[in-house]
């Protein structure tokens, strides 16, 4: 059974009815990462919120399973809690709830979630601090509000260090290499790397082939117009970046 | 006191738990008359015992009040109070001195239950006196309540520190209570508060001798046998030079009456270099969600800085009411003293919040500081209104000044009101004010981490708010934490 199966997706914006996904279908197994690649407005950002059930969008037909199970009889915090986990594009700030404070609400929601004891204090520092050393975040970014103040790189790097911490199932980074310099993106995708095991599956969405250097997907997907509208091994990044998006765009057209 | 410590805990945990399905006690109370007339006046002073002078301020009072008209200028919206179809003296009927808990009135038994307090604790409240030889067979060595009531109060007697009913200080203490009541909140001042002088059933009263740091946080909770203080609440605290005390006021704990309409009064007195630290949690019944019910909280709160290098400050979580007009606020008499008010304000479904605070910077060197959260959600509106103001003579006075507004949803409204007046030209009054709108991006950002969507609101405002919890003493920082997100339930979606 595949991790994800996403079977001819059509989805539109509720606020003025546009349609952006016109049948999208996707499979996603355990141990893979996927990269999505596509033009801006080609819906891939569209795609990463309506898995994680972020409001403002009507699934109009088409089906998305998770562990073979209707994502979207699911609320989003449960989907969380299954093992679905989006690092966002652009990480909110939360000003007065120390990082910290938040890491360990949510884990604990989590675990509450699925029947499990909450975490231990012992158990939780432990683990924040053995994460967090190998993302090179400083104990002190942990004690203040969630991402205030944060550079564009701590914000992804906490993205990463949660994802850590939770140990998801299916992991979307949505434009994980927007405004990160080179080294910030390295410390990023190391982190990311070392994630990568058999249990867990990767969906990484992004606009750049450059991120694809750090982080070397199995399989590649172009999207165009709200579709898929090739896949391939790595290598058709390579190909992307020298002939760019255009030939794509009259296909899907 | 750990011990002491414990049972605060372990009431309050689950007061707040039991929140929301709320109940009432059916018992048999005695009232006053409907209405209010000379005769009413007469009736409650004659209940409390008071002595003749009393009765004659409390006349004054009310004959001055017959000459007043009910303040409008506040941002809340009522039906007209009818002040002769209300009761104005309500007190439970005096209990003969029980020796059993099989003789405390079963319907008061039943709210204990549903609270969960232990019968052990039951007793205390209700003051059951057991025989003496069988209390000292049932002392519980972990958990001995009555002892520690006793303990509380032999170390504040040890510490000099007057603290009980004020209309028990009324008798025993009556020049204190003749030096200071009315003399920060004189009983003209407003029709509320001038109501109150009248009609006032009972309240607290606290003296703290020269010098003395009074050894716990004092707080209502413990004035056992006078719980029910109603309607028309009347406070009094001073702290003597050198004096600190820090007093708690109210509970998490759902507080129904069927009494509408509640004016109460705060009068605080520091003198040289005294202080005082007042906190309030008030979450009286906020009415239904129509906005139907719920009461009306008329409360005059002020404080005087009267001696050099006095300091008051006050901290209030307000989450109850279905209409607030509260205003605790500081006259700055003393040079160097200071001022300082905290305020979460929290409505939701029909309530109106209009609350704030004044800073009269009247000594030199006087210096104040304001911090307040609003926070509005389902139909409320919640305005703050505050006054800053330094006297001609009021050298070097200083004020800051933050206003915090949140919305959530768009069906509220948050309004900020401040008036500034210097008339000294050394005066610094800085006053920074935001308003801001719960995202829905911030929201889904803690959802997608596993938080529910009420989880998610009550971490978001925690952290919006966490200035001021920080001001309380740590225990009622925890449960009002927990009582603003039972507040929030179902604000949003």
């Amino acid at each position: 059974m595949p991790l994800l199966e996403v079977r001819n997706l059509h989805v539109r914006v509720e606020d003025d009815g546009n349609e952006i996904l016109h049948g999208l279908s996707l499979t996603v197994n355990k141990g893979e990462v996927h990269a999505i690649m596509g033009p801006n407005g080609s819906g891939k950002s569209t795609l990463s919120h309506v898995l994680a059930g972020k409001p403002g969008y009507e699934v109009t037909s088409g089906e998305v399973l998770f562990e073979g199970e209707d994502i979207f009889a699911m609320e989003p915090d449960e989907r969380a809690a299954k093992g679905l986990f989006l690092a966002f594009q652009y990480p909110v700030e939360i000003p007065g709830v120390a990082t910290m404070n938040f890491l360990r609400t949510a884990l604990n929601a989590q675990r509450k979630a699925r029947g499990e004891e909450e975490i231990s204090t012992p158990d939780f520092l432990k683990k924040v601090r053995k994460v967090a050393d190998s993302l090179n975040i400083p104990q002190d970014m942990l004690r203040r509000g969630v991402n205030v103040g944060f550079s564009g790189g701590e914000k992804k790097r906490n993205e990463v260090l949660q994802m850590a911490l939770f140990e998801p199932k299916l992991c979307i980074l949505d434009e994980m290499d927007s405004g990160l310099d080179i080294d910030a993106l390295r410390i990023a995708a190391d982190g990311v790397n070392a994630l990568r095991s058999k249990g867990r599956a990767m969906i990484v969405i992004t606009h750049y082939q450059r991120l694809l250097n750090y982080i070397v997907p199995d399989h590649v997907h172009v999207m165009s117009k709200g579709r898929v509208v090739k896949s391939g091994g790595k290598d058709l990044a390579l190909e992307l970046e020298a002939s760019g998006y255009a030939q794509f765009e009259e296909q899907a057209a | 006191m750990p011990a002491v410590q414990e049972t605060v805990d372990r009431v309050r945990r689950i007061d707040v738990d039991q929140y929301r399905y709320g109940f009432e006690t059916i018992i048999e109370t005695e009232k006053a008359p409907k209405g209010l007339s000379e005769d009413t006046v007469r009736f409650i002073s004659e209940k409390k015992g008071e002595p003749a002078w009393m009765l004659e301020w409390r006349l004054e009072a009310y004959r001055r009040w017959l000459t007043m008209t009910e303040p409008t200028w506040a941002r809340v919206d009522y039906p007209k109070i009818d002040y002769q179809d209300l009761y104005y003296y309500a007190a439970p009927k005096p209990k003969k001195t029980l020796t059993s808990i099989d003789e405390i009135d079963p319907e008061i038994l039943k709210t204990y239950e549903k609270l969960g307090i232990p019968l052990r604790e039951v007793e205390m409240l209700e003051g059951v006196v057991r025989p003496e030889g069988e209390r000292r067979v049932a002392v519980d060595a972990v958990f001995d309540s009555v002892s520690v009531a006793t303990t509380f109060k032999e170390e504040l007697r040890k510490a000099g520190v007057i603290f009980m009913p004020i209309s028990e200080a009324i008798r025993e203490h009556p020049e204190l209570v003749k030096k200071y009541l009315g003399t920060v909140v004189p009983t003209s001042d407003n029709y509320f508060a001038t109501l109150n002088s009248a009609v006032f059933s009972d309240g607290s009263f606290v003296y703290v001798p020269e010098g003395v740091r009074c050894p716990m946080e004092l707080s209502t909770y413990f004035r056992i046998n006078e719980r029910n203080t109603g309607q028309f609440e009347r406070t009094l605290i001073i702290a003597d030079k050198g004096a600190y005390v820090s007093y708690l006021e109210g509970c998490t704990a759902p507080q129904r009456d069927e009494n509408q309409l509640h004016a109460a009064v705060v009068e605080l007195v520091a003198l040289d270099d005294a202080e005082i630290k007042y906190s309030t949690v008030q979450n009286w019944y906020p009415g239904d969600a129509e906005g139907k019910g719920g009461i009306y909280n008329f409360v005059t709160k002020r404080g005087d800085c009267r001696g050099r290098n006095s300091k008051i400050s006050w901290t209030q979580v307000e989450t109850g009411s279905a209409i607030t007009w509260k205003y605790p606020s500081c006259i700055l008499r003393g040079d160097n003293s200071r001022g300082e008010f905290y305020s979460i304000a929290i409505s939701n479904g029909y309530q109106q919040v209009d609350s704030g605070t004044k800073m009269l910077h009247l000594g030199k060197n006087t210096s104040s500081r304001i911090i307040s959260k609003g926070i509005a959600a389902g139909r409320s509106q919640n305005t703050y209104r505050g006054l800053v103001s330094a006297h001609r003579k009021a050298q070097g006075a200083r004020n800051f000044t933050a206003c915090d507004s949140l919305l959530i949803g768009d069906k509220c409204g948050a309004h900020t009101v401040p008036y500034i007046e210097a008339k000294n030209s050394s005066a610094i009054f800085e006053h920074e004010a935001t308003t801001s709108k719960i995202s829905e991006d911030m929201l889904f950002y803690c959802i997608q981490r596993g938080l529910s969507q009420e989880e998610a609101v009550a971490l978001v405002v925690n952290g919006f708010v966490k200035d001021v919890l920080q001001q309380l003493p740590m225990e009622f920082a925890v449960e009002a934490q927990k009582l603003i997100s039972i507040s929030l339930e179902g604000s949003v979606g």
